[in-house]
Order: structure tokens, then C-alpha cells, then sequence
């Protein structure tokens, strides 16, 4: 299986927050769901994947390209959609479209109309009168007209209807019935990871706490319920993170086999949700699983 | 063909599919060479990860239910009658096991078992 991206050991630094030996990869022909707290560096990271932030050092590869040397060639296969509006208000979608098309060379304006009828836009208003959803359409709509082979989203569903997030998933695994695709997205809104994303990759506080197979990750985790009788000074040990009540405890394992072992029948073990998995991790002291 | 999935059961989905595809052929309603629906429209029309769908061809693949040929998809693979059979004979025989051990927890004589598997197989008979 070909990466189609590639983190070496990336910083980069900030006032106060940094991004720290940040290494992972992309998978060729799946869907990635790169998730993580409010400010642990998702927007940062995809900023540097698209050169919008200089990197201090490390190095980035996308389609098995340098960044710094090849960014023009590897622009033109990238669809890139932001997670606000970074289109001029006042023009309209036919008025757009003569200014960005020119931009890429591969520009299909079959596809384009296409999606354009598919996503029922107006085409002559001027795009500040459109709502969130429809500007949201229409970031897309741009994004994907000259056919990517790989297709990078911040946030593409945040503040969106479930109406709408329905139908940018139907869209995506349209996509993704052709092998040569790639999606890349960040969100947290978990549950439209579970209709689509192949990988998960988790980032918190700067750092890629793991990128796994989804699935795989769902078994290798387990929510835990029991007693309180059963948290001694060792077996506290065995939890990315506890949440202690009155009436027992719920707890997040990495390893499921292993709490198996050490707590037996005593304990009820549950299948968790990325959310689960979010919360707990965030909540615990972190232990890189990557 | 049809495959529904369930999002509140245990049983994670490519299982769900593993079963009933396998149940498709087992009943008969999927013979060999009938093509199977491509890994990524499968996942498509599920609205299920692409690898959900890929383990689980791979997996019925291994079983030799189906085939896949690169560049043409998936078909259902030829299936030996004789093999089908041996393998629910070996079911069925794991399950009587099953049931004889409980029949001894309880101290039910073989007599007694042999009884009420009489009635019950002559009652379903009529």
C-alpha cells in the first residue's frame, strides 16, 4: 500500500503552542479522519500540509514529491476545501469560477457543471447571500473540479445540518469509488468518521497520539465499567484515564486483551466510540500508543 | 441481492456481511459465477468504510465462497456440494456435542435424550 503523504519529523513552533515531531502517513485509495481537540493542532498540521505555514524543520512528501521543491505539481492534484468562507462575497459563483478555473491546468468544466447541477447552487447570486450549508457546497464544488487525486478538508461538516452532512458523505464515497482517490479530513464530529474513515489519525496537544485502522482501533480499545472495589494502586495503572462516581467506575483501556486477563467476568467491557476514546485520552495522562 | 446492516448489534458490520453472503449462497440464492457488487460500490451503498467491505471479501475469499479477479470483480466461487454438506454435518455435530454436555450437567440419560430428540424430529416431521 503507497502513502500519499508523508510527515518525517515536523516542527514547528509558536508562541505558545508547537507542533512536535509530528510523524504519520496518508494511505492511497481511503479516507483518513484526523481528529483531536479544540487547539491540539489539527488546523496547524493541515496548514503546513498545504504550505500555508512554513515548517521549522523535518520534512513533508505528498504523491512521493518533496513539498518544497514540487509545490506547483503537487497543488494541481490537490482539492483543498477550508473550514470558513475564503471566497470574495460579493461575486458569484459564474464570476468565480472564470477566475479560479484558469488556475489549474486539468480544470473539467463538465464535472463542473455537474456537481453544480447535482448540488442545486445558484449560479449568478452573489455568494454572500448563500447559507452556511450552500457555501459549504460550493467550497467543495470548487474544490473537486478538476478532478484531485487527493482531497484535503478542514472541518467540512462543522455547524452543518445532518441533512447536509448526509449528503457531503454520499458525495465523498462517490469519490471513493474510484481506488486512485484520497480524502483527508479533520473533524469532531466523530460520528461521520463511523460511515466513512478507513484510518483515524488522533492528534493531541501537538503531538499523533496514534493513526490506525479505525476498526482495528475500535477492538483494541474498550470502555470498562465495574466496581470501585476493583481500582487499587496497580490496577489504576492498566486505564488511559478513569472517571470515578458514587456507584462505580467507567474507564477507558488501549488494551482490551489485557484488562480481559486482569479483571475477568468482573468487569463489563464495552465497545467504544471515538468519542469515548477522545474524552478518556484527553481527560488521562497521555502515553504515546502510536 | 440483499444485505442489511445493523448498527446496534455487537457483531461488527464485515461480519455481518461475511454471514450474509455466505447465507445467500448456502440457501441458494446466490449460485457460481454471479458477480458481486465491486468492494467500493459495496461500501457505497452500505455507506460503510472501504476497508469494512474489503476485509470482508477477503475473508469470504479465503473461505472459498468467493472469487476475485483483478480487473473484474468478485464472483461467487464454485462451490463443491459435497464440501457444503461436510461442513454443516460438522456443524450440526459441534452443536449435538454442545447439547450432550449440558444433558450431563443436568443428569439426563442418554435414553432420555434419545427420547426427546425422537419426539421433537417426529413432531417437526409431520
Amino acid at each position: 500500500m503507497t502513502n500519499v503523504v508523508e510527515f518525517n519529523n515536523v516542527k514547528k513552533s509558536f508562541k505558545n503552542f508547537s507542533l512536535d515531531d509530528v510523524s504519520f502517513s496518508i494511505k492511497k485509495g481511503f479516507v483518513t479522519g484526523f481528529i483531536g481537540a479544540n487547539g491540539a493542532g489539527k488546523s496547524t498540521t493541515i496548514k503546513l500540509l498545504m504550505k500555508l505555514l512554513r515548517k521549522d524543520s523535518g520534512n513533508i512528501t505528498i504523491f512521493g514529491l518533496d513539498q518544497d521543491k514540487h509545490n506547483q505539481e503537487i497543488k494541481e492534484r490537490i482539492g483543498f476545501v477550508y473550514d470558513e468562507n475564503c471566497f470574495y462575497d460579493t461575486l458569484s459563483i459564474r464570476e468565480l469560477r472564470k477566475i479560479i478555473a484558469p488556475m489549474y491546468q486539468k480544470w473539467n468544466d463538465n464535472l463542473f457543471y455537474k456537481y453544480l447541477d447535482q448540488f442545486s447552487l445558484p449560479e449568478k447570486q452573489p455568494i454572500k447571500n448563500f447559507s452556511k450549508g450552500m457555501k459549504m457546497k460550493m467550497a467543495i464544488l470548487f474544490a473537486i473540479s478538476h478532478d484531485p487525486e487527493f482531497i484535503i478538508m478542514d472541518e467540512p461538516t462543522s455547524g452543518l445540518d445532518p441533512v447536509f452532512r448526509r449528503e457531503v458523505l454520499e458525495l465523498l464515497h462517490e469519490i471513493m469509488l474510484d481506488d486512485q482517490k484520497t480524502i483527508f479530513f479533520s473533524t469532531h464530529i466523530t460520528t461521520d468518521l463511523d460511515r466513512i474513515a478507513d484510518y483515524i489519525t488522533y492528534i493531541h496537544k501537538g503531538k499523533i497520539l496514534f493513526s490506525k485502522e479505525r476498526e482495528e482501533l475500535l477492538t483494541e480499545y474498550g470502555i470498562v465499567k465495574g466496581s470501585n472495589d476493583l481500582l487499587d494502586r496497580d490496577t489504576v495503572k492498566e486505564f488511559v484515564s478513569i472517571r470515578k462516581t458514587n456507584v462505580g467506575f467507567e474507564a477507558l483501556t488501549s488494551c482490551v486483551k489485557k484488562t480481559k486477563d486482569i479483571f475477568g467476568d468482573e468487569v463489563l467491557i464495552e465497545k467504544p466510540s471515538l468519542e469515548d476514546i477522545m474524552y478518556y485520552t484527553n481527560k488521562g495522562d497521555l502515553k504515546c500508543t502510536l | 441481492m440483499d444485505i442489511i446492516i445493523s448498527n446496534s448489534v455487537k457483531d461488527p458490520i464485515y461480519h455481518q456481511i461475511i454471514k450474509q453472503i455466505k447465507e445467500l449462497v448456502l440457501t441458494g440464492k446466490l449460485s457460481e459465477g454471479d458477480s458481486l457488487p465491486s468492494i467500493r460500490q459495496l461500501a457505497k451503498d452500505l455507506q460503510v468504510s472501504v476497508i469494512t467491505t474489503k476485509r470482508a471479501y477477503e475473508e469470504l475469499e479465503s473461505d472459498g465462497f468467493i472469487v476475485s479477479i483483478v480487473g473484474k470483480g468478485s464472483f461467487i466461487a464454485s462451490q463443491n456440494q459435497e464440501l457444503l454438506k461436510e461442513r454443516r454435518l460438522k456443524i450440526i455435530e459441534e452443536k449435538l456435542i454442545e447439547i450432550i454436555e449440558e444433558s450431563k450437567l443436568v443428569q439426563l440419560s442418554k435414553e432420555e435424550l434419545m427420547e426427546m430428540i425422537l419426539i421433537l424430529y417426529g413432531d417437526d416431521l409431520k
